[in-house]
């Protein structure tokens, strides 16, 4: 039923710095509160994709939840699913999309767990209109230390809200209700559009809100001075089945996307070094049309395209990388431009780098997205003084009233997380009235010092 | 935790009072650092350490009296090291002494005396720290070797060969710990102007302590496993390593 392996290393989606833990894998939601019981500190984990120490619990017990992949109860009427934590994105939509259906939101990668999803509060490229998936969760289940409770926004609203976003430190999301997107087709209506700069491509972006569901901006990391912030737009809206050409329409909703590749050793040294990103960045804006409307792309191809890789972050090399996502509020557009400027300076070899307005930040307390722009870069690590840059460029985002995002996170000066994370000490009376005792702890709890052992802010033991 | 980049934030030093000890503390201090256990043979042997943690903002510095020769105390001491700062991200071994080479003035006591104050004492504290960290599931062993141990001189005889069997024993330790989350850097620095140097001829490629930390937090960065300082001299040690014997022993320094 349980079964429990020997310790073993994990990491997040970066491949740097393991710790070890015990896994743990149940076999069923009973199972999940008979091990969070058990002595020691434990943490939740899904499939691995944050990329930085968030589902990493050294010295402890990791609860694998992906043995928990059931979809519950599909709603086709109400359209809504009842999922239980470990099924991934990838597998649900296999069961929605043939149906009609949609989820809400997703980030880019299929290969998310729901549970994880909701503990990372995601966004995907439809923020400024849809928000995060924390506002179509309708309801969840999550065991904590002192008992299983099923929130909602309207039960126990404040749990539900330090719950989603909350990085696995309020409980183990077991099951979970979500609403969904009705779709009269699988496929994509896409337009592409190149900028020539930062300030054409935020224009560009801001008059695309209204006009479309999802946009995102893929920039190049390298183009310096007045080719600052040059960049590939692209917006799509769900096609319809009137979009779609004869051969198509035959099986509107069709979908089973495939791994076209699968990395077979981690190779020596990174791959993407400064020269070959130059090379890539440089070929990526050459080949992307300077405007084009109407393309029919799948939903692969348009929300997950590294996804046809199944472990792309191999090519990074045996160091690993991180990645540096942060949002700045509306007006703060200077931040960006800074950040552009050092991280291209430092020949920091991004070659994905994403920008994106957000739209109003929800209830989540420790909930990344707030209205403004948010940009994630790619670095690969090991490169001389890199943390003291991003520490810089911390201070500025922080001062600007912006801040980082945890499932990104490896690195964050921890005294600079109560200002980004102004929530933090309303977060935890919710957390410590359903973990008195601080059992649910991760490494980027431990590093962050999320549930504040080191102030003594804790609430007393026992307390319910 | 250790961050991302091999920053530290809570750290132990065998040897805390050392001048390269400090000199890494201060590099840490600037980055992560925010508990620190210090350990050495004397409380004013570590005065220094504490007065330029606390000028830097470290929030917690703690100090221990550990003689590491008493190497019945070790096992309690990394127990009582875990207790008092939560979780050890990083234990750096800086106990050491040069002590004499002529062979004039050794016996055998010194000799066995040297070999465990350079030796054992480090060795068997690594091993303990070793049985701590594992427990944790995560950390970092660093350990001050030395290119005296690279290949043994006459001038440098005791120290030299103490420091090439630790140098092997932490390379080893590393080896027998993959998989367990915790990691050991070995630094191989070259002749370095402090306290235990003084008086002493200054060959070429002599460095500051600030350089010796220079090359650890690189390496920590870097995830090394192995950190020469200054960074060349991993090239000249290639050469000199293969110099004939009979060219070797008359080499000036």
């Amino acid at each position: 039923m349980i079964d429990e392996g020997a310790g073993r290393l994990l990491t997040g989606w970066g491949r740097a710095r393991p710790s070890a833990a015990f896994v743990a894998v149940p076999g069923s939601v009973r199972d999940v509160a008979e091990l969070l019981a058990r002595p020691g500190h434990h943490l939740a984990r899904g499939l691995g994709r944050s990329y930085g120490d968030a589902a990493q619990c050294a010295g402890g017990t990791v609860i694998e939840c992906t043995s928990l992949d059931r979809v519950v109860e599909l709603d086709r009427v109400g359209a809504r699913v009842r999922v239980e934590a470990g099924c991934s994105l990838d597998a649900l939509l296999r069961q929605t999309v043939p149906e009609g259906f949609f989820v809400p939101v997703t980030p880019g990668t299929r290969y998310v767990s729901v549970g994880g999803a909701i503990a990372s509060d995601v966004h995907g490229k439809n923020h400024h209109r849809d928000g995060t998936i924390g506002a179509h969760v309708q309801g969840l289940e999550l065991v904590t230390p002192t008992g299983t409770y099923e929130v909602s926004p309207e039960r126990d609203p404040e749990l539900f809200w330090a719950t989603t976003g909350g990085m696995g430190l309020t409980g183990i999301i077991t099951e979970a209700s979500l609403s969904l997107l009705p779709i009269e087709t699988s496929r994509m209506l896409v337009g592409t559009e190149k900028t020539p700069d930062l300030e054409t491509c935020m224009a560009k972006m801001a008059e695309y809100d209204t006009k479309y569901r999802y946009s995102v901006a893929w920039v190049d990391s390298l183009a310096k001075g007045r080719h600052l912030g040059r960049s590939v737009i692209t917006v799509g809206d769900h096609a319809k089945a009137s979009d779609l050409g004869a051969k198509s329409r035959a099986d509107p909703l069709c979908f089973s996307p495939r791994q076209l590749f699968h990395v077979p050793v981690v190779p020596p040294v990174s791959f993407l070094s400064p020269l070959t990103v130059a090379a890539f960045n440089e070929a990526w804006y050459r080949r992307a049309p300077k405007r084009r409307t109407g393309e029919v792309q799948s939903i692969a191809t348009f929300f997950h395209p590294l996804d046809g890789v199944g472990n792309w972050n191999v090519l990074y090399g045996p160091r690993g990388f991180t990645q540096y996502q942060f949002v700045v509020p509306f007006g703060r557009e200077d931040v960006v431009a800074r950040v552009l400027e050092t991280l291209g300076s430092a020949r920091t070899a991004s070659f994905l780098v994403v920008l994106k307005r957000f739209g109003a930040a929800n209830g989540g307390h420790l909930s990344f997205p707030r209205s403004g722009w948010t940009l994630a870069l790619d670095i690969p690590l090991g490169i001389e003084g890199l943390g003291a840059i991003l520490d810089g460029l911390d201070e500025t985002v922080a001062e600007a009233g912006g801040r980082v995002y945890l499932s990104k996170d490896g690195r964050l000066r921890p005294g600079l997380f109560p200002t980004m994370y102004p929530r933090l000490g309303e977060w935890n009376e919710v957390r410590s009235r359903v973990d008195p005792d601080g059992v649910l702890m991760s490494d980027l709890s431990r590093r962050l010092d999320i549930t504040r052992r080191r102030d003594g802010h804790r609430a007393p033991a026992g307390r319910r | 935790m250790n961050d991302v980049t091999g920053m530290p934030q809570n750290v132990v030093v065998i040897g805390g009072g050392a001048d390269i000890s400090r000199a890494i503390l201060r590099a840490l201090a600037g980055r992560r650092l925010s508990s620190v256990l210090l350990a050495g043979r004397t409380v004013e042997s570590l005065q220094g350490a504490v007065t330029d943690l606390h000028a830097l903002g470290v929030e917690k510095v703690e100090v221990a009296l550990l003689d590491v020769t008493e190497v019945a105390g070790l096992e309690g001491f990394a127990d009582l090291a875990a207790e008092r700062l939560g979780a050890i991200d990083l234990v750096l071994i800086a106990a050491g002494v040069l002590g004499t080479s002529e062979l004039s003035n050794l016996d055998a006591p010194l000799v066995a005396s040297l070999a465990t104050v350079n030796f054992t004492g480090p060795a068997a504290a690594m091993t303990a720290f070793a049985r701590v960290l594992s427990a944790q599931g995560h950390g970092r062993i660093v350990v001050l070797s030395s290119v005296a141990g690279y290949r043994v001189r006459a001038a440098n005889l005791v120290y030299g060969a103490a420091k090439a069997g630790l140098d092997g024993f932490a390379l080893g330790l590393g080896d027998a710990l993959v998989g367990s989350g915790v990691k050991v850097m070995v630094v191989r620095p070259g002749f370095v102007r402090t306290k235990m140097t003084t008086g002493r001829s200054v060959p070429p490629f002599a460095i500051d302590a600030s350089a010796v930390a220079d090359a650890v937090v690189r390496g920590l960065e870097k995830d090394s496993e192995l950190v020469w300082a200054p960074p060349a001299l991993r090239y000249v040690f290639a050469i000199l390593r293969i110099v004939p014997r009979a060219l070797w022993r008359r080499m000036p320094g």
